[in-house]
């Protein structure tokens, strides 16, 4: 297998939707987030940050899955990795605490149908499934 | 918003999900009722920009006029950038992509009307 197909290898098959699904959060997420920021920050800062951060982490996933590589392919782990606890952890205190504002990661991302919960998941089993493909003996 | 318009869309994006969800089903590249689908949806939704942009212009209501622009032009670059991303990827996983735009656009509709009503 060339490098290349390699470092194909995360954006092809199922892993053409995952970047879909992650673009498509990249772009909705860091649009809507700057927005509120910019425009009624002093209403919930720490929601509206949250959700930026959430935004520069679909921006991050994204880009790694769409690049493929060893190097990647780690920035791929970190970034599906920090999303998953993201997302668990402001969904537990967004229930605990009543949030003044909904972020991408309240309700464990009931505000959008909960795919903020499900594909952080699908994003750690798809590097786990083409693992053995990567170059990357760290994660292999 | 023209409520019409939107019903419209979402109707124009279930059928192109389900056409698509068939060819996946199938295992197979988009077919011509899949693509002509998110075609129409792709004009419908142009139609749409075009008249909610004269829309937000004309109303004595208070409408965030930023965001409500943004998802309406946005919504119009959906079905190329998904039509591009599924033909560069000839399996069912390609055409899945053409699902996720049309999921996308509905769920595009359900934030305009709701910045719309505020």
């Amino acid at each position: 297998m060339t490098s290349e197909q390699v470092a194909g290898t995360l954006r092809s098959g199922p892993g053409r939707v995952l970047v879909a699904v992650y673009a498509l959060f990249a772009v909705a997420a860091t649009g809507r987030s700057a927005y509120q920021l910019s425009v009624q920050a002093s209403e919930a800062p720490v929601p509206y940050t949250l959700s930026l951060v959430a935004a520069l982490i679909y921006i991050a996933a994204t880009v790694a899955l769409v690049r493929g590589g060893p190097t990647w392919r780690r920035v791929a782990w970190s970034a599906c990795g920090t999303e998953l606890v993201g997302v668990l952890v402001v969904g537990t205190v967004s229930v605990l605490v009543d949030f003044p504002d909904q972020t991408v990661w309240s309700g464990y991302g009931s505000g959008y149908g909960f795919v903020p919960l499900v594909l952080p998941m699908f994003g750690l089993a798809w590097l786990w499934r083409t693992r053995t493909v990567g170059v990357d003996p760290s994660h292999g | 918003m023209s409520g019409a318009l939107t019903a419209v869309v979402v109707v124009l994006a279930v059928l192109t999900a389900v056409f698509a969800l068939v060819d996946v089903a199938r295992d197979r590249d988009p077919g011509w009722l899949t693509a002509g689908a998110l075609a129409v949806l792709d004009v419908a939704l142009l139609v749409q920009a075009v008249v909610g942009l004269v829309k937000l212009g004309q109303t004595d209501r208070q409408v965030s006029g930023f965001p409500f622009s943004a998802y309406l032009i946005g919504a119009v670059l959906i079905p190329p950038i998904a039509f591009v991303w599924a033909a560069t990827e000839r399996s069912r996983w390609g055409t899945a992509v053409i699902v996720v735009g049309a999921l996308a656009a509905i769920a595009v509709e359900s934030r305009l009307d709701q910045i719309w009503t505020g």
